[in-house]
């Protein structure tokens, strides 16, 4: 029974993280930029935008510029998650991929770094002045639904031990459309309840910040206004 | 105007405590209908202000992609928290860029998000009361628009970007900014910012003749309006007669003399300044781009140049090719652009700063310098805001910075810099850009100045510094009006072409 509820459940928020998050993308494809706004200096050509968007995505490097706390907190944690991503393909694929064997080991601490990350977010949070003034409830609800994930993750690898082997039985199963028993776990149920809150808010929430730093007119714009004319649509229409 | 005094340095630079709602009760003076009207916004505030207010907030969340995606992807990481000048100086916590920007992303989460109409407090979402209009007023008025938090974001959400839109929708249901209104509404009726006619400038250049020909000896003109020059010179209206901008204009009209280059100023184009960014009009934006256009063709120019102006670079460079066609690489059938860039020489960059004809020049060794003129002088200089983060010179990123300060280091011996934290692309505002030069909001200009008077002290602690160049007529204008209120000297103060002025050799060509 709370195997069909899990497994229509995670439909429902796949779906929702799917149709949402195509249609906030697409969203910001259409919406013209109708000025050349590169925070400068900007790189002149497109592959130097695409350097400067690499270092921003893998490095972040405003962040760095910024706050070096904030900087390796956050880092930490989404280079862990990215590991933590990669290992989880294992409970998708079959056979394996290699190179998601490969990661195995990292990808189990790096379930301990992420929650350290977390933490130190959420401390961050709670206790410099001005962020605590900026934080709204769900900033803070934010980091305890990942910290929830986290936490219930890593206490399945290490201390409770899920039955994994049926856990990924049951997901190749709803990947056809077959719903087959999860083990009876309340750790792993929560797990994956929280992991289906998140893919529903997610675009609908400020994790839209992932989809949006690519679209970000400050950080995706050669900086070539001089050489090349640039207008919107509706700019030109101006000049008819 | 109330005594207004300094605010103390910071023993430790360190992030300053909250004060929360130390700055609510400031706010610029209102247009007035008049003012409004002439410029085709509504007069006064409408009845059906919160309407139009949403149905603008969505018109312009479709036709820009910035505020759209700023809206939606911040994260409240708080990078920018400890970045603003307005921040730093009032400890005002809604103005950190965050806070500002948040102010309008309460009422986007209210109106035009799903978790904003079903759970407001959840997400921090508000109505758009006639509380928080007020509170936009002030607060996206306590904004210059100097982009130095999008340096530090991690998503490059741009606060300028938000404070245009708040702007634009404040003009539209007719509640706008006074000094801004007022001054677009000059540069229409009478050609530039400070309501400067064309007889006026007449006399004006033609004493400007004489007196450099009683301090050299030397004809160097100043001309206007002739048909057939080489370059048209846009420079802000205050190098005709502020000072110390003026010392920069003879120092162009110097470098012009030396380098036999046949020159123009315009009167109907006598304002590089487009007063039109800082409120966030594009209409009004275009329009006042136009009039260079407009000039350039009649007057059949080959080359555009712009004098020392932070934000009119930033529109020359980034915007006047999108908006006016002044610029290159057209497509073929836009017959628009085409029309002016066929007449443009492209042997040059178009448009051109004017630092980067003098360093050109200094390098193709077409000028020589008396260096020793400057040895007064034990020079730094400040970077603008808008020609740091929002423009370019010459053909790398980056200078912007580089050819200003080889210039300075062309024409004089002593140059020193300042914090490298507050230089360059982290460059602080001086406090007064953005359309808030103005005496109604003298208390916050003062303090908005602090983090760069605290820099300015050290140098000049250190080195004994007694000269900030600079190459904005606003940042001229604040730092000769707020650096007295420091304990420094007014004169301390000037341009970049005002030291090329006085080191420069003319020779007799």
């Amino acid at each position: 029974m709370a195997s069909i509820l899990i497994g229509i459940l995670f439909y429902f928020a796949t779906l929702m993280f799917v149709v949402g998050l195509v249609y906030r993308i697409n969203t910001y494809w259409r919406t013209p930029a109708p000025l050349l706004i590169p925070t400068t200096p900007a790189p002149t050509t497109q592959t130097g935008v695409v350097l400067r968007m690499t270092r921003e995505v893998v490095f972040f490097e405003s962040l760095f510029k910024a706050n070096l706390w904030t900087w390796s907190m956050g880092w930490l944690f989404h280079a862990s998650l990215a590991l933590v991503l990669v290992r989880h393909l294992r409970y998708f694929t079959e056979p394996v991929w290699e190179w998601v064997a490969l990661a195995q080991p990292f990808g189990m601490y790096a379930g301990l770094t992420m929650l350290l990350g977390l933490c130190g977010l959420w401390i961050r949070r709670l206790l410099v002045e001005r962020i605590r003034y900026i934080s709204t409830p769900s900033d803070h609800l934010m980091l305890v639904l990942l910290i929830g994930i986290a936490a219930s993750g890593l206490l399945m690898s290490f201390v409770t031990h899920a039955d994994v082997i049926t856990v990924k039985t049951f997901f190749l199963g709803w990947m056809q459309l077959d719903i087959r028993p999860l083990p009876a776990d309340f750790v792993l149920y929560f797990h994956l309840l929280s992991v289906a809150a998140l893919l529903a808010i997610f675009p609908i929430s400020k994790l839209l910040h992932a989809p949006g730093v690519f679209f970000s007119p400050s950080r995706n714009q050669a900086d070539n206004p001089r050489e090349k004319r640039h207008i919107a649509p509706w700019a030109a229409e101006l000049e008819k | 105007m109330a005594e207004v005094a300094a605010p103390p340095y910071r023993l430790i630079p360190i992030i300053p405590a909250l004060k929360p709602g130390a700055m609510e009760g400031l706010r610029p003076f209102v247009a007035s209908d008049k003012i409004n009207e002439a410029i085709g916004f509504p007069g006064q505030l409408v009845d059906d202000w919160h309407d139009r207010a949403i149905a603008k907030m969505g018109e312009l969340l479709s036709k820009y992609r910035s505020l759209k995606v700023y809206m939606d992807a911040c994260v409240h990481c708080g990078a920018c928290s400890d970045k603003c000048h307005y921040f730093i100086g009032t400890q005002d916590p809604k103005n950190m860029p965050v806070a500002r920007q948040d102010l309008m992303r309460s009422v986007y989460r209210r109106y035009f998000t799903l978790p904003g109409k079903l759970f407001p407090k959840l997400v921090g979402a508000r109505d758009l009361t006639r509380e928080v209009l007020d509170e936009w007023y002030s607060y996206f008025n306590q904004c210059s628009e100097c982009r130095r938090c999008s340096v530090f974001c991690p998503y490059g959400i741009d606060t300028a970007e938000v404070t245009m839109a708040a702007r634009e929708i404040l003009d539209s249901v007719g509640y706008g900014q006074k000094y801004s209104n007022e001054i677009i509404g000059k540069v229409h009726r009478i050609g530039n910012n400070l309501g400067l006619p064309g007889p006026a400038l007449l006399d004006t250049l033609e004493g400007l003749e004489e007196d450099v020909k009683d301090a050299t000896g030397i004809d160097v003109r100043f001309p206007i309006d002739v048909k057939g020059a080489e370059v048209l010179l846009i420079t802000p209206s205050a190098d005709f007669f502020a000072e110390p901008h003026i010392d920069s204009l003879i120092g162009y009209a110097k470098v012009f003399h030396a380098t036999g280059t046949s020159w123009t100023l315009s009167s109907m184009a006598s304002e590089a300044g487009n007063f039109g960014m800082f409120i966030g009009n594009y209409e009004q934006l275009r329009k006042i781009a136009l009039r260079i256009r407009e000039v350039a063709l009649e007057l059949g120019v080959k080359r555009i140049v712009v004098g020392e102006c932070g934000h009119a670079w930033r529109v020359a460079y980034s915007f006047w090719n999108t908006l006016t066609g002044l610029g290159d690489g057209a497509d073929e059938t836009d017959r628009f652009a085409q029309m002016l860039q066929k007449q443009l020489d492209h042997r040059y960059k178009q448009p051109m700063h004017i630092c980067e004809f003098t360093w050109d020049m200094i390098e193709r060794g077409a000028l020589s310098f008396n260096r020793e003129a400057n040895d007064k002088h034990i020079i730094t200089f400040h970077d603008s805001c808008n020609v740091a983060r929002g423009s370019r010179m010459g053909d790398f990123a980056g200078g912007q910075f580089e050819i200003p300060r080889n210039i300075i280091k062309a024409v004089a011996n002593n140059f020193v810099e300042m914090s490298p934290e507050t230089t360059r692309e982290q460059t602080f505002c001086c406090g007064g850009g953005g359309g808030l030069l103005t005496d109604d909001l003298i208390d916050l200009r003062v303090k908005g100045a602090l983090p760069r008077m605290e820099v300015l002290q050290q140098v000049v602690d250190e080195h004994g510094v007694n000269f900030m160049a600079t190459i904005c007529a606003i940042c001229k204008a604040q730092f000769t009006k707020i650096m007295p209120i420091y304990g420094f000297d007014r004169r301390m103060v000037g341009g970049v072409h005002q030291l090329v002025s006085n080191a420069i050799i003319l020779g007799d060509k």
